[in-house]
């Protein structure tokens, strides 16, 4: 049994410093494409719940990250993209970063870590993003990934719950896997919340919100994206194999959703219950089902009583109905795949848990 | 049938618990000296069969004692039976005795199948 | 208050060194902060390489220190320290004022808090303990698990807080192997069901009988010895531990389930000791121990004039070294006497 004080005293280690306000807001490559809803409704929350400044520039671009993790970019040039961002955050006026992904996170935290010790990369990358824009930047004062953003607004988000994480047929907690992104603190623990081995930004989240975090032995192992690793098609059971060892560790604790933090973590862990599906027939949740894979933002939708097609939770891979239905959510299924005009979209097919 | 052109690996952790360490135990029953070994790879850096195969008496010992059997059997067989590796043990561990033994075990594992 | 000698510290090194020079003839105060003295060896049971009781070893120290010459001021601790003529004025937390001609910085160990090792999970998962909570077991003669039930597969952990950058030691404690060989044995014996495995980067059986003990682990009580640091701690459904180490001799991650698990904690410069640097303006060196003005011949010197340094505030030392390190001490410290005189 694990005690908690031990995890609380480990927690306050690592609390970071998150703004409150006025934020500058970077999305991420991919999430728009697989998790559409989320940094959509990121943008609703702050804003019109609970009445924040947050800034998006269309002149923003991909970090680069998932071409640096391949070894296609180096590191001189992603200095500088990240360089650009800062530049368009000086000029617009704002001092707090609202990071959306976990790999530019992590990039953001390596790179400034690395001005920090090497003054002379800092220096070089003023002078090419100079040559090769003319603009300048400043170090931001506050970098956050969205999900310390929302964990730390995670109380006024259940103060404000129309439903908690709750099974509304026994009553119970939902038993809720939490996963975080490798680089969210893993190479700079100080950087996440509650740290790299016990970290609070979600199992935060879901305890608020009335959920219970199930620890199970693999917690800590990466979803197994990777990056290279999964670009090439012979490779890519390298990174299934590990999300399979993932979930088969879970397994046994009888999940009712998994809540992550990364985009590659949240895409693979959703995707690979299929793949994994299709070729060995296995699946991970109870009576055969697939475990449900969300992202912070739309759970927090979901709390705060959004309807789940306007979350984008039609999207996944894994389909919600199973955690809907233990949520009391209700859901009409003909407007799943409507537009927002009511016009009938195509239905994908081979979706799982329908 | 592989649809996808991969497939899922199986992991090669060693998997203490269900792993099957009779033949450890057997040897550590007939043969206490199998227990002082400190892995110092003496016995592999001497021995005839090492030169020419990837014999490891040394890798050996660590297999049978993490019960991971599979490799042992075949691996077995290198043995000459010089005894150099007896005379070079800083432990005193009877090496010539525990392949005699591993391999009557083998046997006696295959007469039960 | 005048006295020849103040000792700061009543450990093992402390009672020793403040013993021996009591012995000589000079007047000596020994300052403990504790209500009680004998450091670190109140906590631990028996001692390697030859399980002699460690209230042996007090009884010992307690009989050395029994001298008209010598007080000892246990629940007292420096306040201040100021210097003028040649003696030390020393303040302590009583409001006593002791003027002395030398001291002896005896403020010992502490050893490492394995909380800090987040990955093991002290202090979060039941039943993982500390080599002092295991001494504590095997003095109250019951090894349990937190559910009442003896404990079948027990794991050891070496280098807990030391060679580990991580935790801000790149130093060996030195002693966290042999007392692992020790609490294996001991383990075996009082649970003879028990399977116990130790999980080590090397062992470092430096000292006299340390290698014959080792052997004896091995042979004797079946002690499993893996080669390899433990990176991860977890729980597995059944409630069970789960350990990942690499089996380094065998070149592959090893999983495997306890239902214990021990830390080999190291040891740390003192917190008292660090108070005490500061106050004497003393040097210390990059492990943060107590640097000595030579390595070779002045381990017992330090960089101020009159003050001496006696056991493990210097660097990890066993019971048989402290109390050799503490009586060199005492050996200084008249010499000290004599020559001011």
């Amino acid at each position: 049994m694990m005690k908690n004080e031990g995890k609380k005293r480990i927690w306050s280690d690592y609390q970071k410093e998150i703004a409150d306000d006025h934020f500058f807001y970077v999305r991420s490559c991919i999430r728009q494409s697989f998790f559409p809803g989320s940094e959509q409704f990121f943008l609703n929350l702050m804003r019109k719940v609970l009445g924040k400044d947050v800034y998006e520039d269309p002149a923003h671009t991909t970090c680069t990250g998932i071409g640096y993790h391949s070894d296609i970019v180096p590191a001189a040039t992603i200095m500088t993209v990240v360089a650009r961002h800062f530049a368009l955050m000086k000029e617009a006026g704002y001092k707090n970063l609202a990071v959306s992904c976990v790999t530019s996170f992590g990039l953001y935290t390596e790179i400034l870590e690395t001005w920090k010790h090497f003054p002379a990369e800092l220096e070089k990358t003023r002078e090419y993003l100079f040559k090769a824009t003319g603009r300048e930047f400043d170090i931001p004062e506050n970098v956050a990934h969205t999900s310390d953003i929302v964990y730390s607004f995670r109380d006024q988000i259940a103060a404000k719950a129309k439903i908690k994480l709750v099974n509304s047929i026994t009553g119970e907690p939902l038993k809720i896997v939490e996963h975080i992104g490798c680089h969210y603190s893993k190479m700079f623990p100080k950087s996440g919340i509650g740290g790299a081995e016990f970290p609070h930004v979600l199992s935060g989240m879901i305890d608020a919100w009335g959920g219970e975090v199930i620890d199970y032995p693999e917690r800590r192992h990466c979803c197994g994206f990777g990056f290279r690793q999964y670009l090439v098609q012979a490779n890519r059971g390298y990174s299934l194999s590990n999300t399979v060892k993932k979930f088969n560790s879970m397994k046994p604790y009888k999940p009712d959703m998994i809540l992550a933090n990364c985009p590659g973590c949240t895409m693979f862990m959703d995707k690979w219950q299929y793949t994994a599906k299709e070729l060995e027939g296995i699946t991970f949740g109870e009576k055969g089902e697939s475990i449900p894979v969300l992202t912070y933002e739309e759970l927090a939708g979901l709390v705060l009583g959004m309807n789940p097609w306007d979350l984008g939770l039609q999207y996944h891979m894994v389909q919600s109905e199973p955690l809907l239905r233990k949520l009391g959510v209700e859901i009409n299924a003909s407007d799943k795949y409507k537009t927002k005009d009511g016009k009938q979209m195509p239905v994908p097919q081979n979706l799982i848990n329908v | 049938m592989n649809k996808f052109g991969y497939s899922v690996a199986q992991p090669r952790v060693i998997d203490y618990e269900s792993n099957d360490r009779s033949l450890s135990e057997y040897l550590n029953a007939l043969e206490p000296s199998f227990r002082r070994c400190i892995e110092c790879g003496g016995c592999s850096a001497t021995c005839t069969a090492a030169a020419y195969t990837s014999f490891s008496l040394r890798e050996l010992h660590v297999l049978i004692r993490r019960g991971e059997s599979r490799k042992i059997q075949s691996a077995l067989k290198k043995c000459m039976l010089c005894g150099k590796c007896t005379l070079v043990c800083p432990r005193g561990v009877n090496t010539r005795n525990v392949i005699t033994l591993a391999r009557n075990f083998k046997v006696s594992l295959n007469n039960a199948v | 208050m005048n006295t020849d000698v103040v000792v700061i510290g009543g450990g093992a090194a402390g009672m020793e060194a403040a013993g021996r020079i009591a012995q000589a003839g000079y007047s000596v105060s020994v300052l403990e902060k504790k209500s009680e003295t004998g450091g670190n060896l109140v906590n631990w049971y028996q001692l390697f390489p030859d399980r002699k009781d460690s209230r042996e070893v007090l009884g010992y120290l307690n009989n050395v220190v029994r001298n008209e010459k010598l007080k000892m001021l246990t629940s007292t601790s420096v306040k201040s320290v100021d210097r003028q003529k040649g003696v030390y004025r020393i303040k302590t937390s009583s409001g006593e004022i002791i003027d002395t001609e030398a001291i002896v910085v005896a403020t010992g160990f502490d050893l490492f808090k394995s909380e800090r090792k987040e990955e093991y999970g002290y202090g979060i998962y039941e039943n993982v303990y500390s080599s002092a909570d295991l001494e504590k077991m095997f003095r109250a003669a019951e090894v349990k698990l937190k559910n009442g039930t003896l404990p079948q597969k027990i794991g050891m952990v070496h280098c807990v807080g030391s060679r580990d950058e991580k935790s801000g030691n790149i130093y060996c404690s030195k002693l966290c192997c042999v007392t692992a060989v020790k609490q294996a044995i001991e383990l075996r014996e009082m649970l003879p069901a028990s399977k116990v495995f130790c999980f080590y980067m090397d062992m470092r059986m430096g000292g006299a009988h340390y290698e014959e003990l080792y052997l004896e682990a091995q042979e004797k009580h079946s002690v499993n010895f893996i080669r390899g640091k433990v990176s991860e701690v977890g729980e597995a459904h059944n409630g069970k531990l789960i350990v990942k180490v690499e089996d380094t001799l065998a070149g592959r991650p090893l999983r495997m389930e306890l239902d214990m698990l021990v830390l080999m904690a190291g040891m740390e410069m003192s917190g008292g000791g660090k108070e005490i640097s500061e106050l004497l303006d003393l040097d210390t060196g990059d492990n943060r121990f107590f640097k000595s003005t030579d390595n070779h011949f002045g381990s017992n010197m330090s960089n101020s004039e009159g003050v001496f340094y006696a056991g493990t505030c210097i660097a990890p030392m066993s019971i048989p070294e402290t109390i050799s390190h503490a009586r060199a001490a005492a050996v200084d410290v008249i010499q000290y006497l004599k020559s001011a005189k």
